[in-house]
């Protein structure tokens, strides 16, 4: 056998080989060398970021299965350094008296979800795409289910795993008889043998909609808010960044690659699915009070901005998406590492509670400000920029009305995160949150996603560095 | 005599659609997973049938078999560990007890 293969896999490599060091270091480290292990972990992640943050040029690896292209290594950093990030934030929660003993298995499962993410991502047959989808799946619903004694975090875990198996179920179907008409599984071999007749239409409907469920897009989304309202904070913010953003990339290489023969039909299961998704979610958000819930409706209706740039399906449309995907992960980290300091510190997730927080906290409030700007897509923030773009790339394939209803929307979003914002400086209350002083690591973290949202749309060398990579149907 | 493949395809795809339905019709999360199971062991059929009558020279579907049923396995492990964690937090498996979180 020809082990050289696996050189092509550096990345998955090298996070195996940190999840095997952490998992060895939770298992046999004595209890007093155990008191650094946040810190290792960090530092471990940190520099398997760095190591693989370089492209290199494109290859293949055991016979077209395993598929790397340079636009992988932007994907795949962005994810690392969002999943930096959610372990920074989860420093708090991991550190309190009832998780430290689980303190191990949360990075031992989180980096097997992204272990099976990147898998997906660089899958050339739907054999080892189907395995990276449940390795990035089952590990999530353990996830989900993290907090044993709470109620919540138990039901939140079950209607994850039984949407997830539902949903990979109808997805396997629909691969099952794409196998029965093409005859391969190969992404390369299905897509010329593609040619859009009924069955092959049918099998790409079951498919796709297993991916939506994922994606969690509008009539596939119900259940997206239970889960994220159940979920540890520090779950929900990775299950609500990391694991939406590689399923979007995911989607959008899957249908310019593997069915550019019906691209006029997924593009008419996209459209409609857009529109509803964005202004359902929208309309949602708007009567939540519940903040995980809250950013829950405002995820689904991002994804659905995210989809303009999968409709686009060209070079503009993947730079737009992979951009959009880095200024939302930026946006709502900030937002959620605030969200999750509050509930670790006080126990209050509520709107309500938020009255008044600039008057005790005001570095704080400003932070989850910033962040629920660039989400609305005001100006100076990274998030109108990536709208920009976004909408640009669709406007680009002649879908004016679809940007017009898009646009229409992001004025309904803009009165959702006011809302907070009000709550946070403007309206008074009797007794605001207490101060506190928050660790070390949420400060480090947040001061990155705020940099992120100030600077990532000014500096436009991200941009184009991106676009350097990007490819079209 | 020789079966034809229609007769496999009919089976499979009234596993999928029971499946759907208990999913969406039944009480108990045992059930609930007992008819997604239904669903992902159709599709096993699928996939032994395409591959025995129309692509017999290669193993192709076979091994996705193979791998869905090793998977199916690992997903019911932890469907089945939350649904135990779950009735040791409130002493019941009905569907109807998770709505805690509605608003």
């Amino acid at each position: 056998m020809d082990f050289t293969n696996f050189l092509h896999m550096k990345e998955e490599l090298s996070l195996i080989a940190v999840m095997v060091i952490l998992l060895l270091y939770d298992v046999f480290g004595s209890t007093r060398s155990q008191r650094h292990f946040q810190l290792i972990a960090c530092i471990l992640f940190g520099l398997h970021t760095i190591i693989n943050i370089l492209p290199h040029e494109a290859s293949e690896a055991f016979g077209g299965m395993y598929v790397y292209k340079p636009m992988l290594t932007i994907v795949k950093s962005i994810l690392n350094i969002g999943t930096l990030i959610v372990f920074m934030q989860a420093h708090t929660w991991l550190e309190s008296e009832k998780t430290v003993i689980r303190r191990g298995e949360f990075y031992f499962l989180t980096l097997s979800t992204l272990l099976g993410m990147y898998f997906m991502m660089s899958a050339g047959n739907f054999l080892l795409f189907f395995i990276g989808l449940e390795t990035a799946s089952i590990p999530m619903a353990a996830l989900a289910a993290f907090d044993k004694y709470k109620r919540k975090s138990a039901e939140a875990g079950a209607k994850y795993i039984l949407s997830a198996v539902f949903a990979s179920a109808l997805s396997l179907y629909g691969i099952s008889l794409i196998y029965g008409t093409t005859g391969t599984l190969y992404f390369d071999d299905v897509a010329s043998k593609v040619t859009g007749n009924p069955l092959q239409i049918m099998a790409f409907v079951f498919f796709v909609v297993g991916m939506f469920f994922k994606i969690s897009l509008v009539p596939f989304h119900l259940w997206t808010a239970d889960v994220y309202e159940g979920a540890p904070t520090s779950v929900t913010s990775y299950l609500s960044v990391i694991s939406k953003g590689s399923a979007v990339f995911v989607l959008m290489t899957l249908l310019m690659k593997v069915f550019p023969n019906i691209a006029t039909e997924w593009k008419a299961i996209l459209y409609g699915i857009t529109i509803v998704t964005i202004t359902i979610a929208n309309l949602f958000a708007i009567r939540q009070k519940n903040l995980k819930r809250f950013l829950a409706f405002s995820s689904i209706s991002q994804a659905g901005y995210i989809m303009l740039g999968v409709i686009s399906a060209n070079a503009l449309g993947m730079t737009s998406l992979v951009y959009y995907v880095l200024v939302y992960m930026a946006s709502n980290l900030g937002a959620f590492g605030v969200i999750s300091v509050i509930e670790q510190k006080t126990g209050k997730v509520m709107m309500d509670d938020y009255n008044g927080l600039y008057k005790t906290h005001p570095y704080l409030s400003m932070a989850m400000t910033f962040s629920l700007f660039s989400l609305a897509g005001i100006p100076p923030f990274a998030g109108f920029f990536s709208k920009f773009f976004i909408f640009a790339a669709a406007a680009s394939q002649g879908y004016y009305l679809l940007v017009l209803i898009a646009l229409l929307n992001t004025v309904i979003s803009l009165y959702y995160y006011l809302l907070v914002v009000k709550a946070m400086f403007i309206n008074p209350s009797d007794e605001p949150l207490a101060p506190f002083r928050s660790d070390n690591y949420t400060r480090i973290s947040l001061v990155v996603c705020i940099a992120g949202v100030l600077l990532l749309g000014i500096f436009s060398v991200i941009y184009q560095q991106i676009s350097l990579f990007s490819f079209g149907m | 005599m020789e079966i034809r493949m229609e007769y496999y395809l009919i089976i499979s795809t009234i596993m999928l659609f029971a499946g759907i339905y208990g999913f969406f019709t039944r009480r108990n999360l045992l059930a609930v997973l007992i008819s997604v199971e239904l669903m992902l062991n159709s599709v096993d059929i699928n996939f032994a049938v395409f591959n025995r009558y129309l692509f017999p020279e290669a193993m192709e579907g076979f091994f996705f078999a193979l791998f869905a049923i090793g998977v199916s396995a690992a997903e019911t492990a932890v469907a089945i560990a939350i649904i135990i964690n779950i009735y040791r937090n409130i002493r019941n498996i009905q569907v109807k007890k998770l709505g805690t979180m509605k608003h």
